[in-house]
């Protein structure tokens, strides 16, 4: 093309005149195209969301090895039970810097007139498990009975919340640290959190109780053995589901890892594994079903396009004709319709994205929208507007220049 | 030399029962500055010939020389018809055919634009030839609030702003009364003349052939000697 048709080419603009022309059904139509596309970035978002909230609670406290009851993945993906005060052995290990027990638990709290689940994480305060940073308020400072909560959950400092026989008062907040599921993490001492969970109600305890004075009657050599004594042992609640391990500059976590599991009990993984196994076992699902959704989004999204820039041809089938009699090339001709599908495509996307980021605060889950997903969907888009707009060049390109004349033969 | 030339153009549609013969033999050339009626009854083959010789349509038979280019049937496939159409036709269409999204003066510069004219030069043009035609004050206007009559001058200008050596018109005044009609068509003598273009003109309108040159009648597909 010479400089001058380049010149002339860029300001009589077939598709920018066709758009103008049309402008309010253009808009439209890129409206309802953008808010499709808006709902495939949501669905996008969700995922990411999904997977960046799942592995805020692995990342929360920054372990390089994470110690679980043998044969298990625990503690978010299975049951993984281990004594409290393993820790204490597991910090002798060259290389450990810093051991730490913590135990997880999902349950529901009620701060009226609202109920919530949460994921409540015993640690030891001030060491390994604590969170990273306090967004309002104060660390735990007293071993019992005090709780940070993490904002998502929408309750204020100082609000005092009952979980079973425990009432704990709310002394500070973070802020990003939800579950896998999206509930809000709740730290309290570990202390506190094994009462919590492994802690029976008095009711069940007298029932147990009653149950071990039955057995030692009919066991002769524990004979004389106070069933009171016995129980609080069999009951033992210094149990936590990880160890939290921070390993030295130094160290291979490979080879603490190894030593570790030499013990034969447990099993040591590392931060990584540990959120391969929250990713695959336990958002997989969620992962597939979203990017299948959004696949099919779109497709539904090329076919829209490809129908709507067929029909935007289809009503133009005479002014091709037209063209084509006054000496239009093709090339003017399939401009004008990939123009106009580009045009429509990258205006219903920047719609879309202007969309999702006015509402993705009121979806009840995180929505992440990430610049790299958002260029990836950007070119998608392209490539989307491109193959649909084939079918409509293709229908340009065959009408019959004849169309344009009337009168008979 | 004629600006435009048939030889024996034969045009046949459909095969074997269903064949027609929409144009027998039909020879004719028109010289510079020269203005031809092309008349006839309703399926005589005027439209059809006018497609033929735009190349719209092209002949089952025979050649046309187009300013010195000749093009016959089995050289179709090479030739780019839409090149000759845009750089030596000008055509002008019974129900005026404007670009909708194209204001008036878009829709003459087009042609321009298309054959490589700069914008502004194109744009410029446009505008100094419908000023000429009275349409200065509709040229920012598109195709859908013009008249008729007015339409169908934007339609004229933009068929001869590039200076054809051909204009083609397909009963260009069909859709307009009788006054307009003849305004259109004095206007078209008027701006053949002025460039020097061949201007072939379908109509079945005896009182519109006042001025022409030659008057041909078509029957059956045959042109009779033009008077």
């Amino acid at each position: 093309m010479s400089s001058h048709t380049l010149e002339a080419e860029l300001q009589v603009n077939l598709a920018i005149r066709d758009i103008r022309y049309r402008l309010g059904r253009f808009l439209l139509t890129a409206l309802g195209l953008g808010l499709l596309l808006g709902t495939v970035m949501a669905m996008g978002g969700i995922y990411r969301g999904m997977v960046e909230d799942a592995l805020s609670l692995v990342r929360a406290p920054g372990a390089d090895l994470w110690v679980v009851q043998k044969d298990t993945n625990g503690p978010f993906a299975e049951t993984s039970r281990i004594p409290e005060d393993l820790y204490r052995v597991i910090r002798a290990v060259p290389g450990v810097r810093e051991a730490s027990p913590i135990a997880f638990q999902s349950l529901q709290l009620r701060v009226p007139p609202r109920l919530f689940r949460v994921q409540l994480i015993g640690h030891r305060p001030g060491s390994l498990g604590s969170p990273p940073a306090i967004a309002a308020g104060r660390p735990i400072v007293r071993s019992r009975y005090e709780m940070l909560i993490d904002r998502k959950a929408g309750v204020p400092l100082k609000t005092e919340i009952r979980i079973g026989r425990l009432t704990f008062t709310v002394v500070g907040l973070t802020e990003g640290i939800v579950s896998s599921a999206g509930d809000p993490a709740a730290f309290v001492s570990l202390r506190d959190a094994q009462e919590i969970q492994f802690l029976k109600a008095n009711e069940a305890i007298r029932n147990d109780r009653a149950r071990l004075e039955e057995d030692l009657r009919a066991a002769p050599s524990l004979y004389g053995v106070p069933a009171t004594v016995l129980a609080p042992i069999l009951q033992d609640t210094h149990l936590a589901n990880a160890v939290l391990v921070r390993l030295e500059p130094w160290a291979d976590p490979k080879e603490v890892a190894e030593r570790i599991e030499r013990w034969n009990h447990y099993r040591a993984m590392t931060t990584k594994e540990q959120e391969e196994v929250l990713a695959k076992s336990v958002i997989e699902r969620a992962r597939q079903q979203i990017l299948l959704f959004r696949i099919i989004l779109l497709a539904v999204s090329t076919v829209v396009i490809a129908l709507i820039l067929y029909t935007m041809t289809m009503e133009k089938t005479r002014d091709i004709a037209t063209l084509k009699v006054i000496g239009a090339p093709d090339w003017k001709i399939a401009g004008l319709i990939m123009q106009q599908a580009l045009a429509l495509g990258l205006l219903g996307y920047g719609m879309g994205a202007v969309f999702i980021s006015l509402v993705s605060d009121y979806f009840p889950r995180r929505v992440a929208i990430l610049p790299f997903d958002q260029y990836m969907l950007l070119g998608i888009v392209v490539t989307i507007c491109v193959l649909a707009s084939v079918l409509g060049i293709r229908r340009a390109l065959h009408v019959d220049p004849t169309t344009a004349l009337g009168g008979g033969a | 030399m004629p600006a435009i030339l048939a030889e024996r153009l034969t045009k046949i549609f459909g095969r074997g029962e269903t064949e027609v013969h929409a144009l027998i033999d039909v020879s004719l050339a028109v010289e510079v500055g020269e203005l031809v009626a092309l008349m006839g009854p309703s399926g005589s083959g005027k439209t059809t010939l006018l497609r033929a010789l735009s190349l719209i349509d092209p002949p089952t038979q025979g050649c046309i020389t187009i300013a010195g280019e000749r093009v016959c049937t089995d050289s179709l496939a090479v030739v780019d018809d839409r090149r000759l159409r845009r750089e030596k036709m000008g055509i002008i269409f019974q129900a005026y055919n404007l670009i909708p999204f194209l204001t008036a003066l878009e829709n003459v510069a087009i042609v321009l634009t298309l054959n490589g004219v700069p914008y502004r030069e194109a744009m410029r043009r446009a505008g100094d030839l419908l000023g000429r035609l009275d349409l200065a004050h509709r040229a920012g206007i598109h195709p859908a609030t013009l008249s008729g009559g007015e339409q169908q001058r934007v339609s004229v200008a933009r068929a001869v702003v590039n200076n054809p050596a051909v204009i083609l018109a397909d009963e260009p005044t069909a859709a307009l009364d009788t006054e307009r009609g003849k305004s259109v068509m004095n206007l078209l003598r008027r701006l053949g003349r002025e460039r020097q273009a061949a201007v072939i003109v379908v109509t079945h309108d005896e009182r519109m052939v006042e001025g022409f040159d030659r008057v041909y009648h078509m029957v059956d597909g045959r042109i009779s000697g033009g008077h």
